[in-house]
């Protein structure tokens, strides 16, 4: 597995990339994850609201929802079915929201996870409109005005613990480990599942050649990435800067040009 | 799968929708004008057009003073701007912008205030000269910031949206300085912002086509559609005007104030496009599974 963005520069330092691998095929929608997430980073209430969205009252990933379980309620041939997936920050290898982030507060940490410093960040919001899974946004809760996303328990990291969402979750939907061990984990589970017949299974994050890198989150998923909210082509748009640069460059270029020729030619 | 019929999560957005507040597409304006006007400054003092010179500084003058302003205000944490200072990334057109627009509020104040009070005739020169070299990436940056997004209609129109701020900041930058200047001294300032107009109503038109008709639908319709129309009419009006009237001092003034409507207008008209755009999962998802169907299967699934 290759590391995140930046990882290397922390030299002797560095610790093996850590992510998450949310296995959707056992989730039960008891939202722990959400819980053990708010009350272990102090995230705020943020209104509590009646969707009519199935179970889901949480709506989406945001500053004051760092794990959000999606519930979907399906009518098929065969029957009914749930589908329940526990959605968090995919600490991109190629990080849209670190790339754009014009502070510094966006950093690659030494797990290889990608985490705002709350001291730094100024509230632009550059890096909401960076995000192709629309995970960071700002909490405009008690004046707060910073950007906020999931950490992956940095502070627990540090010292040896696994993040509150993994710790809390009862059925192992929610695995938290080395990416290596967890890709490899995730490609045995979705082996045992295709073997009995489950063909809908699919990973999602686990190819290092996507957009973004490859994901520091992988997902287990039983359908279509749309039906639970998720890009089915995600792209760090930082991906296309050079093709940017390069227009802007042009433009500003055209731009003296056009100044140039007002003046070209004869006064009156 | 029809555009009808895209899957998603109950309707919701897949990407957010921008935070940023008004304050941004007004920035857009006038950043983009006091960097066309200290170009135009620089460039008619080099070719010995002082009342032009003077004018076009002046109005590079407000410019630079309400834009860091604007930045400013539209910050969750408006007291920590000076974080963005602590680095140079070129992988954030932010921070890139923010040292241009350090640069060229610096140097076209003191450029400025040299000319406001007459003294120092040499820092004066190096000042202006500059805040016009660095005038063109003022009005250009910011159509590459927000290319650099997820945001559907910003950034599959990476390649137009710096071209077409560009025009926009000619056609404000000119037409304003058109309407300031005696007639007889105003000519650069009238053909910029011609120029300017016909840029910027061309581009928009490339790249509405090249989106394509569902990328382009938040630039044609609803709140981005109703500003571009606003925009076209007035750039439409303002250009013909400043061709025809433009040597009478009321048509100048006129046909300069329509050029500015039509420059405010587009900056609106890309901003709330980018907004719906986000706010609609179609417009994200749709192109994102096209791309994906045509390699084969979504690289993110395997």
């Amino acid at each position: 597995m290759r590391p995140g963005d930046g990882q290397t520069t922390y030299g002797l330092q560095i610790q093996p990339r850590v992510g998450f691998f949310t296995d959707t095929s056992v989730c039960i929608g008891c939202k722990a994850c959400e819980v053990a997430c708010k009350e272990w980073n102090l995230v705020p209430e943020d209104g509590l609201v009646w969707t009519g969205n199935s179970y889901d009252n949480t709506g989406e990933l945001s500053a004051n929802s760092w794990r959000h379980v999606a519930f979907i309620e399906q009518e098929r041939d065969d029957g009914f079915r749930w589908l329940m997936s526990s959605d968090v920050c995919k600490h991109c290898t190629h990080a849209g929201c670190l790339d754009v982030c014009p502070t510094g507060a966006i950093t690659r940490t030494e797990f290889g996870t990608v985490v705002i410093q709350d001291d730094v960040c100024n509230g632009c919001g550059y890096c909401v409109t960076a995000c192709p899974f629309g995970v960071i946004s700002r909490r405009e809760i008690g004046g707060d005005g910073g950007m906020h996303k999931c950490t992956l328990c940095y502070d627990r990291l540090e010292d040896g613990l696994e993040p509150a969402c993994a710790k809390a979750c009862p059925t192992k939907s929610i695995q938290f480990g080395p990416l290596d061990e967890l890709l490899a984990r995730a490609q045995g589970r979705l082996d045992d599942l295709h073997e009995t017949g489950v063909a809908d299974a699919r990973l999602y994050g686990a190819n290092e050649n996507d957009g973004v890198g490859g994901m520091g989150s992988v997902f287990l998923l039983l359908d279509e990435p749309e039906v639970y909210g998720l890009p089915p082509d995600p792209v760090d748009p930082t991906q296309n800067l050079r093709t940017i640069w390069g227009a802007a460059a042009a433009a500003a270029t055209l731009l003296a040009a056009g100044v140039a020729f007002a003046f070209a030619g004869a006064g009156e | 799968m029809t555009s009808d019929s895209a899957l998603s999560y109950y309707g919701k957005p897949i990407v957010k929708e921008p935070v940023w507040k008004s304050e941004i597409p007004r920035y857009f304006f006038s950043g983009g004008l006091a960097g066309a006007s200290a170009t135009l400054s620089a460039a008619a003092r080099a070719a010995g057009n002082d009342a032009l010179a003077r004018r076009a500084l002046y109005v590079a003058a407000t410019g630079v003073t309400v834009s860091p302003y604007l930045l400013i205000k539209d910050l969750g944490r408006p007291l920590r701007f000076y974080n963005m200072m602590r680095v140079f990334k070129v992988t954030s057109p932010m921070s890139v912008g923010t040292w241009i627009v350090a640069g060229e509020g610096t140097s076209t104040g003191i450029a400025a205030a040299c000319e406001l009070l007459d003294v120092l005739p040499r820092v004066r020169a190096s000042a202006r000269a500059f805040s016009g070299l660095l005038g063109p990436a003022m009005a250009t940056y910011t159509g590459a910031l927000v290319a650099d997004s997820v945001v559907p209609a910003w950034h599959e129109a990476r390649h137009e949206l710096p071209l077409l701020f560009a025009g926009s900041s000619a056609a404000a930058a000119g037409g304003i300085a058109a309407a300031l200047t005696p007639v007889a001294a105003a000519r650069p300032a009238r053909r910029l912002g011609l120029l300017g107009a016909i840029t910027e109503l061309v581009t928009y038109r490339v790249m509405e086509k090249r989106l394509g008709a569902l990328v382009a639908e938040p630039y044609t319709k609803g709140e981005g559609g109703r500003y571009a129309k606003a925009a076209e009419a007035a750039s439409l009006a303002g250009g013909a005007l400043m061709l025809l009237a433009g040597r009478n001092r009321a048509g100048a003034i006129a046909a300069g104030a329509l050029l500015a409507a039509g420059s405010w207008c587009t900056r609106f008209a890309v901003y709330h496009a980018g907004k719906a755009s986000a706010a609609d999962p179609r417009y994200t998802s749709i192109p994102q599974r096209a791309r994906a169907t045509e390699r084969g299967q979504p690289a993110v699934t395997r």
